[in-house]
C-alpha cells in the first residue's frame, strides 16, 4: 500500500511544481496527437463528406471499409510505418523513423478512418431533404457541402474526440515509430510503459493522471455532444 | 386564361425514377401571381412535381421555361434556384438561432450586413415570431418552426413559392391560424405560389387553380368551382368529394334531358349524350335531400328514390347517411334535420335529387 499511497504523493509534487521533463512529455504528446488529428481531420472530413453524399457502384463496401478502419491496431500501423520508413523501405530516403514526424504519421493513419467513419454517419444521419432545401435555398454544390458540414458540427466534434482520444492513448505504434527518445520522441504513453517496467511508479502515476484528466476531458465534451437534441 | 403572361412554363415533361415513370406532365402553365393547388392522394406525384419545379429534380425529359427563358441553356439552375424558394413538409431549419435560419438564403447569395437585419425583421414580423429572433431552432415548437421556415424562404424575395404540405404535421389550429397569416401574405405579395396538399378543402379556399393529380399525371386543372362541380373522371370526383359515382347507360333522350338507367333504376340528368352511351353521374351528398314521406316539394324533382338508411356517420357540422336505394346513395343531413325526421339505421326514407344537380362524366371510349 505504500508503494501506492507514495507513488501518487509523489506524482502530485510533480504535477504541482511542474517538473520539466513531465511537462515536456505532456506538450510533447499534445502537439503530436495533436498535429495527428488536425491532418485526420482534413483527409477524414473531405473523404467522409464526399462518400456520404456521392453515390457510386462499390460504396457499400467502401463503407464497411472505412468502418473496419475505424479499429485499426495501432500496432500494426506501427508496423507498416516502419517498414515503409525502414532505410531501404520505400520511404526510407524521408529518413524521419525514430522522429515525431514519423509517430504523427502513425497517429494520422490511426485517427483518420476513425474521424471519417463518424463524419459519414453524421452527415447520413441528417435530414435527407436538407441537401434539396439547401439548394432549394440558393446555395451552390460547395455552399451546401459546408452547410451539411456545419449543420453535423456536433457529431463531427465528437469524431475529433474520438480521433484524438484514440491517438493520445495510443502506446503501439508510437513506441515503434518514435522509439521513445528521451526529449525528442517521449510521450506520455510510451514514458509511463517506459517507467513502469523500471520501478518508477511516482512518475509512471503522475503520467497516468495527465493521461486520465484527458480521457475525462474529451469525454466530458462527448457527453456534452450527445446530450444535445436536433431543431425541427 | 390566355393572354395573361405565365411565369413558368413545362412542356412534355417526364420524370423517371429507377426506370419507371413516376410523373408525365404534358403541359403546365403556371400564370404570375397565381395561386395554384396540386391536390392528390400520397403518391400522386405531387412532391416529386414541386422539386421538379424547384429544378431539384432533373427531368429525364421535357421543356422548362421560366419567364420565357429555358432551362438549362439560357438559364442556369443556380441562377433559377435563386429566384424562386421551397418549403418542405418538414421545417429543416439549421441547428443555430431563428435569425441565422431566417437570413441563410440571404447570406448564401452573399448579402451582409445590416440589409441582412432588415429585411429579416421584416419577415419575422410579418409570420408574428419577432420574439423569437435570438432563440436556437432546436427550442421552438412545431408551428412556430414551420413559420420560421417560410419567413425563411419569403426572405430571399422569390418569383416562385413552392409549398411542399407546410401544414400537413401541425395541429388543426396552429395550423389554421398559420393558413390565414400565409393566405393574407400571399395576396398581400402577390407571390406566385404552387402548393401541394392532400387537403382539399386546404386547397379549395386558397387557390386560383387547382390540379388533381392521380400517378404521376394532372388529370384536371381548372378554378377550384368548376374542378368541385364538373370532375373530369371518376378519380377527381371522388377526390373533390363527390360521394355517389353511378355508372349507367344512357335509355332515353327528350329535349335537354336525358334518362339514364342505373343498375335497372332510371335516373333522369341533364346534358348533350348519345342513345346508349355509358356515362357515370356524379352526385354531390349535399344535393342530396331525405323525408320520411313523398312531399309535394319532392316532386318537383325528377329522381325519387325510397330505399333504406344503412349508416349515420357524424362528421361534425352535419351527418352523412349512406343509403341504400337499389344503387348506393350519400347524402349529408345537419344535426337538426336527423332529429326532425328521426333518422335512424335501418329507416325506410325518401331520397331525392334534381336532375340538374347531377354532373355527367361521359365514359372514355364510349363502351365499358
Amino acid at each position: 500500500m505504500d508503494l501506492i499511497f507514495e507513488g501518487i504523493l509523489k506524482a502530485f509534487y510533480l504535477l504541482i511544481t511542474f517538473d520539466p521533463e513531465v511537462m515536456g512529455i505532456t506538450l510533447l504528446s499534445l502537439q503530436v496527437s495533436g498535429t495527428a488529428t488536425f491532418i485526420s481531420l482534413l483527409i477524414g472530413i473531405s473523404i467522409g463528406t464526399l462518400v456520404a453524399l456521392a453515390e457510386f457502384p462499390g460504396r457499400r463496401f467502401v463503407v464497411s471499409l472505412i468502418n473496419t478502419g475505424m479499429g485499426l491496431p495501432p500496432v500494426v500501423v506501427g508496423l507498416f510505418v516502419t517498414i515503409f520508413l525502414w532505410r531501404s523501405g520505400p520511404l526510407g530516403f524521408l529518413g524521419i523513423l525514430y522522429t515525431p514526424a514519423a509517430m504523427i504519421l502513425a497517429q494520422a493513419i490511426i485517427a483518420t478512418p476513425i474521424v471519417m467513419g463518424i463524419t459519414l454517419a453524421a452527415i447520413q444521419a441528417l435530414p435527407k431533404n436538407l441537401r434539396l432545401q439547401i439548394l432549394a435555398l440558393g446555395a451552390t454544390r460547395l455552399q451546401m457541402v459546408w452547410i451539411l458540414i456545419k449543420e453535423a458540427k456536433l457529431p463531427l466534434l465528437a469524431g475529433v474526440m474520438a480521433g484524438f482520444g484514440g491517438v493520445i492513448s495510443e502506446v503501439g505504434a508510437s513506441i515503434m515509430v518514435g522509439g521513445n527518445i528521451k526529449g525528442y520522441s517521449r510521450v506520455l504513453t510510451t514514458a509511463t510503459v517506459m517507467e513502469t517496467s523500471r520501478g518508477n511508479f511516482d512518475v509512471a502515476i503522475a503520467l497516468g493522471i495527465i493521461l486520465l484528466l484527458l480521457a475525462y476531458l474529451i469525454n466530458l465534451i462527448l457527453t456534452q455532444v450527445q446530450q444535445r437534441e436536433r431543431p425541427r | 386564361m390566355n393572354g395573361s403572361p405565365s411565369i413558368l412554363e413545362v412542356k412534355d415533361l417526364q420524370v423517371t425514377k429507377a426506370g419507371t415513370l413516376v410523373l408525365d406532365i404534358p403541359a403546365l402553365m403556371i400564370e404570375e401571381g397565381e395561386i395554384l393547388s396540386l391536390i392528390g392522394p400520397n403518391g400522386a406525384g405531387k412532391t416529386t412535381l414541386l422539386q421538379t419545379l424547384a429544378r431539384l429534380i432533373k427531368p429525364s425529359a421535357g421543356e422548362f421555361f421560366f419567364k420565357g427563358r429555358q432551362a438549362s441553356p439560357n438559364l442556369s439552375d443556380l441562377e433559377y434556384r435563386r429566384r424562386v424558394a421551397m418549403v418542405f413538409q418538414e421545417p429543416l431549419l439549421f441547428d443555430t438561432t431563428v435569425f441565422e435560419n431566417v437570413a441563410s438564403g440571404l447570406k448564401i447569395r452573399g448579402m451582409q450586413g445590416p440589409e441582412i437585419r432588415k429585411i429579416v425583421t421584416e419577415n419575422l414580423e410579418q409570420f408574428g415570431i419577432s420574439h423569437l429572433l435570438h432563440r436556437s431552432a432546436r427550442k421552438i415548437s412545431g408551428g412556430e418552426a414551420q413559420r420560421v421556415a417560410l419567413a425563411r424562404s419569403f426572405a430571399t424575395r422569390p418569383e416562385v413559392l413552392l409549398l411542399d404540405e407546410p401544414f400537413s404535421s401541425l395541429d388543426p389550429p396552429t395550423r389554421e391560424s398559420l393558413l390565414a397569416d400565409l393566405e393574407s401574405i400571399l395576396r398581400r405579395t402577390k407571390t406566385t405560389t404552387v402548393m401541394a396538399t392532400h387537403d382539399r378543402m386546404e386547397a379549395l379556399r386558397f387557390s386560383d387553380r387547382v390540379a388533381v393529380m392521380n400517378q404521376g399525371r394532372i388529370l384536371q386543372v381548372g378554378p377550384p368551382a368548376e374542378v368541385m362541380n364538373q370532375p373530369l373522371d371518376e378519380f377527381v370526383a371522388s377526390f373533390v368529394g363527390v360521394e355517389t359515382i353511378l355508372p349507367g347507360r344512357v335509355i332515353k333522350k327528350n329535349g335537354g334531358s336525358f334518362v339514364a338507367s342505373i343498375m335497372g333504376y332510371e335516373v333522369e340528368a341533364v346534358g348533350e349524350v348519345e342513345l346508349g352511351e355509358s356515362v357515370v353521374f356524379c352526385i354531390r351528398p349535399e344535393n342530396v335531400t331525405l323525408a320520411v314521406h313523398p312531399s309535394k316539394e319532392s316532386s318537383s324533382a325528377r329522381n325519387f328514390f325510397s330505399g333504406k338508411i344503412l349508416k349515420i356517420i357524424p362528421m361534425g357540422l352535419y351527418h352523412k347517411v349512406q343509403l341504400h336505394c337499389g344503387f348506393p346513395l350519400v347524402a349529408y343531413v345537419t344535426g337538426h334535420s336527423l332529429e326532425n325526421l328521426a333518422l335512424t339505421e335501418g329507416k325506410e326514407v325518401v331520397a331525392y335529387f334534381k336532375a340538374t344537380s347531377i354532373h355527367v362524366v361521359k365514359k372514355k371510349g364510349g363502351q365499358v
